[in-house]
């Protein structure tokens, strides 16, 4: 398994986290100040041309941070799949967005740079910071009269590379290169229009940026890990967990899941359509194998007592489901012992398990005959919970490493 | 500004060194920097404190300070304390700590103070609507690809580009 992102609050506890964010916090801040981001003369002369520092530093930081974030994905050590992308609610993010603007020119600072400009006493600054406050208390006092806007235009994780369908490394590429471009451009306006604050270049900028430039090039060649990519990695570790039979659980422990209030169970029933039709488990969820790595995507947004547990007739397909979803680092990702089949088998009525029993049938085939398309109208799909039913639980939560939120949460 | 306070950095210099604090937050934690974030669960905190009463019947506050919530655990509040204190030291170093307001030549300090109020209300609000401000869907979300943090990056700029020259008078 990548290494990164660390899980935090396993490995130093809530409050030693807390410290690693203090000082994320620390170097966030001293970095903003040195810039001069506690200045609102310096950040409002971006909007007249004057001094186009708050653009270069922002534009810097974002091509570094994101060229180095896909390196280091595209070589396995950092899983993108557990870093937080901030989701798409496309209107209310432009909306807001708009109204930042006009605070931007209006007040001189935006939240951040607000908290530094306060920090090295600067008396706007402060002003700035309390009308922060009062605009974040009349946003609560107010949201629930515009909630569905609020809730609209959602589009979950949702990123460039997806919305042009292109690669990963293809885009770093060119909002490298885009980015390059446009500081060309910006030293050029700031050669005609600038103040006395704006400061060109540095000597050593064009060698800098080559580099950037060679290690975006390098992440394109080397790629993005695919599913297949993903699982090789963590293949050794996670094979001897199947082998163990550590994560096949059985239908007992399944229904007790099902009926544990403090957990969320998600069953993933990945058979052909047909056989989903004629008896599925209630509240199982058709996802056919060859859409699971796109449907893991909305899997992970799930709450972090989720339980996920795949399953086939037998165990096969269940098996291959396992893996794309541990490939996608879904946490706490079972199957179910036996199948459906199996399920049927403790389930159902000793009539039904007799007369309708196939004897001579394929791996991960029904075993048992449906007249009828009943999905989940079968008595044995949502059976009740024999509390004497004994068995060795295997499912243990773990902590979720995905953030659930992130950026301003 | 006084004569002996240090230059600001150059941008592009900065800029790399704010990518490489990005890049470590991220590669870390998973998470981003932000600000408004933690600015927002202050406010609830002292919410909270004058009127729990008030805090359960809004959903929105309920999240952060419903029941036995303690809004301040969440790591977010102490990035913006980092944050502050960051901006402190640095501004120490660089003697650029300093009681003063940053002003265009053409107004007062109360009309500017009142702006800097006026701007904050609007900032605040915005952020909150867009689920982030510059530093957690901009900068953040931009690094990492998402759609709505560009969409958002571009509303900005065009929203203070297009007030700007109603407002010279304010800032030059």
């Amino acid at each position: 398994m990548t290494a990164f992102p660390l899980p935090l609050t396993e490995l130093l506890g809530q409050s030693g986290s807390y410290v690693i964010y203090l000082l994320i916090g620390l170097a966030f801040g001293a970095t903003l100040e040195t810039a001069g981001f506690g200045n609102s003369k310096k950040l409002a002369a971006q909007f007249y041309f004057k001094d186009l520092t708050v653009f270069k530093v922002m534009f810097t930081a974002i091509i570094v941070a994101m060229t180095l974030l896909f390196l280091s994905s595209s070589i396995g050590l950092l899983d993108y799949n557990l870093v937080w992308v901030p989701p798409t609610y496309l209107w209310p993010g432009i909306v807001g967005g708009l109204i930042m603007g006009v605070g931007f020119i209006v007040g001189g600072f935006c939240p951040g740079t607000s908290l530094v400009a306060m920090a090295t006493g600067k008396i706007d600054g402060i002003f700035f910071v309390l009308g922060v406050l009062a605009g974040i208390f009349l946003f609560g006092e107010t949201v629930s009269s515009f909630a569905v806007f609020f809730e609209s235009s959602f589009m979950g994780r949702f990123t460039l590379p997806e919305l042009f369908g292109l690669d990963y490394g293809v885009v770093v590429l060119a909002v490298v290169l885009m980015a390059l471009f446009m500081f060309w451009g910006a030293e050029k306006i700031e050669a005609v229009s600038g103040g006395e604050t704006a400061q060109k270049a540095p000597r050593r900028a064009v060698p800098a940026a080559a580099a950037l430039v060679v290690l975006a090039v390098v992440g394109l060649v080397i790629g993005q890990p695919d599913n297949a990519d993903r699982w090789q990695m963590i293949e050794a570790e996670q094979n001897a967990l199947l082998e163990q039979r550590a994560v096949q659980i059985e239908p007992v422990e399944l229904l007790s899941l099902v009926h544990d209030s403090r957990i969320k169970a998600v069953m993933i029933d990945v058979r052909d359509e047909r056989h989903y039709n004629l008896f599925h488990i209630h509240d199982a969820r058709h996802v056919p194998l060859e859409d699971l790595v796109s449907a893991s995507e909305q899997l992970m947004q799930e709450p972090a007592n989720t339980v996920f547990i795949t399953m086939s007739n037998d165990e096969a397909r269940a098996t291959e489901a396992w893996k794309i979803l541990k490939a996608e680092s879904l946490p706490n990702v079972y199957l179910l012992e036996g199948g459906v089949n199996n399920w049927i088998r403790t389930f159902g009525d000793h009539d039904f398990v007799r007369d309708r029993y196939v004897m001579n049938r394929a791996d991960d085939e029904p075993a048992y005959r449906f007249e009828l398309a009943i999905g989940a109208r079968h008595p044995a799909a949502e059976p009740t919970p024999h509390s004497e039913a004994e068995f060795e639980p295997k499912v243990k939560l773990e902590l979720k490493r995905a953030p659930t939120s992130g950026g301003c949460g | 500004m006084s004569e002996r306070a240090k230059p600001y950095m150059n941008p592009y210099v900065a800029g790399t060194l704010l990518g490489i604090v990005l890049f470590l937050a991220f590669f870390i934690t998973g998470t981003g920097l932000g600000a408004s974030g933690g600015l927002n669960r202050l406010l609830v905190y002292v919410q909270n404190i004058v009127s729990p009463e008030h805090i359960d019947q809004v959903p929105y506050l309920l999240k952060m300070a419903g029941g036995s919530t303690n809004p301040l655990d969440s790591w977010i509040v102490y990035l913006t304390v980092g944050t502050v204190f960051g901006g402190f030291l640095s501004g120490l170093f660089g003697r650029r700590v300093r009681i003063e307001t940053n002003k265009g030549p053409r107004i007062g300090n109360k009309t500017r103070w009142m702006m800097a109020f006026l701007g904050g209300i609007l900032m605040g609000y915005g952020a909150r609507l867009a689920r982030g401000c510059t530093s957690g869907q901009a900068l953040s979300g931009g690094a990492v690809l998402s759609v709505g943090s560009w969409a958002f990056m571009f509303a900005v700029f065009a929203g203070a580009y297009a007030l700007a020259y109603f407002l010279r008078r304010f800032w030059n």
